[in-house]
């Protein structure tokens, strides 16, 4: 049983216009999105910015709306208990992108780690305390750090305040949006090599949001790749990059840089080519309005959206 | 040489923080050549931007010492009048952030004619016009004619960059300085962005300095590669020595921190600590020396100087020498981290 199942979920954002700021239109930021994460497992969610992906995160966790579709986790349905339940609000939790932001400025470590402790643990002082230590010793900062404010520490330990909070209460599934993408690479490497470290030790899940394709390869088992609110292509990671089927994903892992400079000419042709057949085939991939079709399969676990053959 | 373009020698950028002035740039010295793409690498704060700004004659704060020789000026010295003549024509830059660099209550039709105008009144209006719609087209924008009318925006990020880049080579520069140019965009824009780069490349005639924290755009772009740590050039080569056979503990520490293909889902290696701040940089001795200490004390001259070791290959220090990775054992020696 997958942990987390979404099914067709769409979060449509309404567009107020006119001198009544009646709805004139709607943003379909998500539109049809469906994914299902094994335990134990990472699933990349990926695309430009603007696909959706945020907003996708955002509306499991339960910080935006679902205008429809549904969310099981560990088999349940929790599509309208996502704030009220307690339990789903422990067992999920969320890491932003920007350490720098998501810290409460004016609160000490000790305060900004203990929260959620303070939300569903009734601990004594001297307990919480000792947990948020061992917590910020997990993630590699000294004990002494409770006392600081998030000013006086790095990028890359900021972002390892925030998972030591999301960590706080042994969830079961962490949402990661774009964790790593202010970082610089080597602050990046700490934080993907912690992630995937506390992974292994909590027997964590993660639903992995980048826009980085480099990134995604490194850390994930699955990807689902996202145009204008909907997947183009869902597979295994070995699916994705060594066999890349939707024109739109082409395009993508055409443009990851080649760390190979002997390589440039090679991978210049190929993302000429690429380049080439968008253009050619454009309509082939996507309908009238220039969105994704239904994911068709095209192994056990490889799905690419398709007009529907017939 | 004939086709150097710029020279700098002994450059040092000094911002003032409280009573005192430390460097950025501490001793920097670099050559352009023409036809050639220079990039510049090293995490945030190593002083890449303090140098692209101290090239463009940009800062107003700090304290610039040494020489950036540039045909017959020192662009060190030259007065605002002087620049107001090279900067835009001579010497063009593309900036991080679109968006800060072009004017947002001025189209693009009429930002590119500023430029254009600033550095050559001899055109007619039309001539001007069709000259803008041409660079339009040059950078690879759909509909020139609708875009001229446009503000920045009403286009996205990638558009945005295109008329940035259209403003820098307006002139037809001889040098072009791109700091972090692609940083901000997606990876398809990015791509776009970093083939026209080049395609300019081939039809300007310029060179180039490429000034960005992604060691694959330097695999795609550069000819060349200065490596910065803490305001120094720690080394030089040309860029497939430097995917060969990087030297100093910091390419190396670069290199082998980011996710590759080949790497498969391996850890990936941690630098340890941080890029110090300006007041608290190490300014004796080998200032990459605390991020390995499992390094052997003696391994680090005292005055780290750039040694020619192979023709064209430059590092600083003597550690690469004996440089390892924690988790390699290195013959004879003790292992003193784990
Ligand atoms: N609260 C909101 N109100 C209106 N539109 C929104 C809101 N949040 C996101 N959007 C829009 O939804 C689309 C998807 O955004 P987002 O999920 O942030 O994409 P991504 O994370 O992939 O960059 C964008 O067009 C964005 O402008
Ligand atoms: N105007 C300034 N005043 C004081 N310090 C500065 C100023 N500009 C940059 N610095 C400092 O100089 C160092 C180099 O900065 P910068 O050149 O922007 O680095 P990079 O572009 O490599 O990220 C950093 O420590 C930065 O904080
Ligand atoms: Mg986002
Ligand atoms: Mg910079």
């Amino acid at each position: 049983m997958p942990i987390l199942k979404v099914e067709n979920l769409k979060v449509h954002f309404p567009i107020k216009g006119g001198i009544f700021g009646r709805t004139v239109d709607y943003v379909k930021a998500v539109d049809g999105v469906s994914l299902e994460i094994e335990k134990g497992t990472t699933y990349g969610l990926v695309g430009e910015s603007g696909s959706g992906k945020t907003t996708t995160g955002r509306a499991i966790i339960g910080l935006n709306k679902i205008t429809s579709g549904k969310v099981y986790f560990e088999g349940k349905e929790v599509t309208n208990l996502r704030r009220s339940r307690a339990s789903f609000h422990r067992d999920v939790q969320m890491i932003f992108q920007d350490p720098y932001s998501s810290l409460n400025p004016k609160k000490r470590v000790l305060d900004i780690v203990a929260e959620p402790l303070r939300n569903f643990e009734k601990m004594s002082r001297s307990e919480e305390k000792k947990r948020v230590e061992e917590l910020l010793e997990l993630v590699g900062l000294s004990p002494e750090s409770i006392v600081k404010y998030p000013h006086q520490f790095s990028g890359g330990q900021r972002q390892r305040i925030g998972i030591a909070r999301a960590i706080a209460l042994k969830p079961k599934l962490i949402i990661a949006d774009e964790p790593v993408s202010a970082l610089d690479v080597s602050v990046q490497a700490q934080v993907l090599n912690f992630m995937q470290e506390i992974q292994k030790e909590l027997d964590l899940t993660f639903l992995f949001i980048s826009h980085d394709l480099g990134v995604i390869r490194h850390m994930c088992n699955q990807i689902g790749i996202m145009y204008r609110g909907r997947f183009v292509e869902e597979g295994l990671t070995e699916d994705i990059f060594n066999n890349p089927q939707h024109i739109y994903t082409k395009r993508l892992v055409a443009a990851i840089p080649n760390i190979d400079p002997s390589k440039r000419e090679e991978s210049l042709q190929f993302r000429k080519e690429v380049d080439h057949e968008y253009k050619q085939s454009y309509a082939n991939y996507f309908d009238e309005d220039g969105l994704a079709y239904n994911l068709q399969p095209i192994s056990e676990t490889h799905f690419v959206a398709l007009p529907e053959k017939g | 040489m004939a086709d150097k373009l710029i020279e700098i020698n002994h450059l040092k950028t000094s911002f003032r923080i409280g009573d005192d002035y430390y460097a950025a740039v501490d001793d920097v010295s670099l050559s352009l050549n023409k036809n050639e793409v220079l990039a510049i690498v090293g995490e945030s704060g190593c002083g890449k931007s303090a140098l692209a700004f101290s090239i463009m004659g940009l800062h107003n704060r700090a304290k610039i010492e040494g020489e950036i020789l540039y045909r017959n000026y020192n662009l060190v010295d030259v007065d605002e009048s002087t620049w107001s003549k090279l900067r835009g024509k001579n010497l063009g830059m593309i900036f991080q952030d679109p968006l800060t660099a072009l004017n947002p209550l001025m189209t693009v039709g009429a930002q590119i004619s500023e430029a254009l105008f600033l550095h050559n009144r001899k055109l007619s209006n039309e001539e001007r016009k069709a000259k803008v719609i041409e660079l339009i087209e040059k950078v690879g924008i759909p509909r020139p004619e609708h875009v001229y009318m446009q503000y920045p925006h009403e286009l996205s990020g990638g558009m945005r960059q295109r008329v940035v880049i259209a403003i820098a080579i307006a002139n037809d520069p001889e040098v072009l300085i791109a700091d972090e140019p692609t940083t901000a965009l997606d990876a398809t824009i990015q791509s776009q962005i970093l083939d026209l780069i080049r395609e300019l490349k081939e039809s300007m005639n310029a060179g180039i300095v490429l000034i960005t924290h992604d060691l694959g755009v330097v695999a795609e772009m550069a000819d060349r590669v200065a490596v910065m740590y803490a305001g120094q050039i720690v080394e030089i080569v040309d860029v497939h020595r430097l995917f060969e056979n990087p030297l100093h503990p910091y390419t190396r520490s670069l290199l082998n921190s980011i996710p590759n293909a080949e790497k498969g889902q391996e850890k990936l290696h941690v630098i340890q600590g941080i890029v110090p701040a300006l007041q608290n940089l190490p300014r004796e001795g080998c200032r990459f020396k605390d991020r390995i200490p499992w390094i052997d004390e003696s391994a680090h001259e005292t005055t780290p100087e750039l040694h020619e070791v192979a023709p064209g290959h430059f590092v600083r220090c003597t550690c690469y020498k004996q440089f390892h990775f924690p988790n390699e054992m290195k013959e004879g020696q003790a292992h003193a981290n784990s």
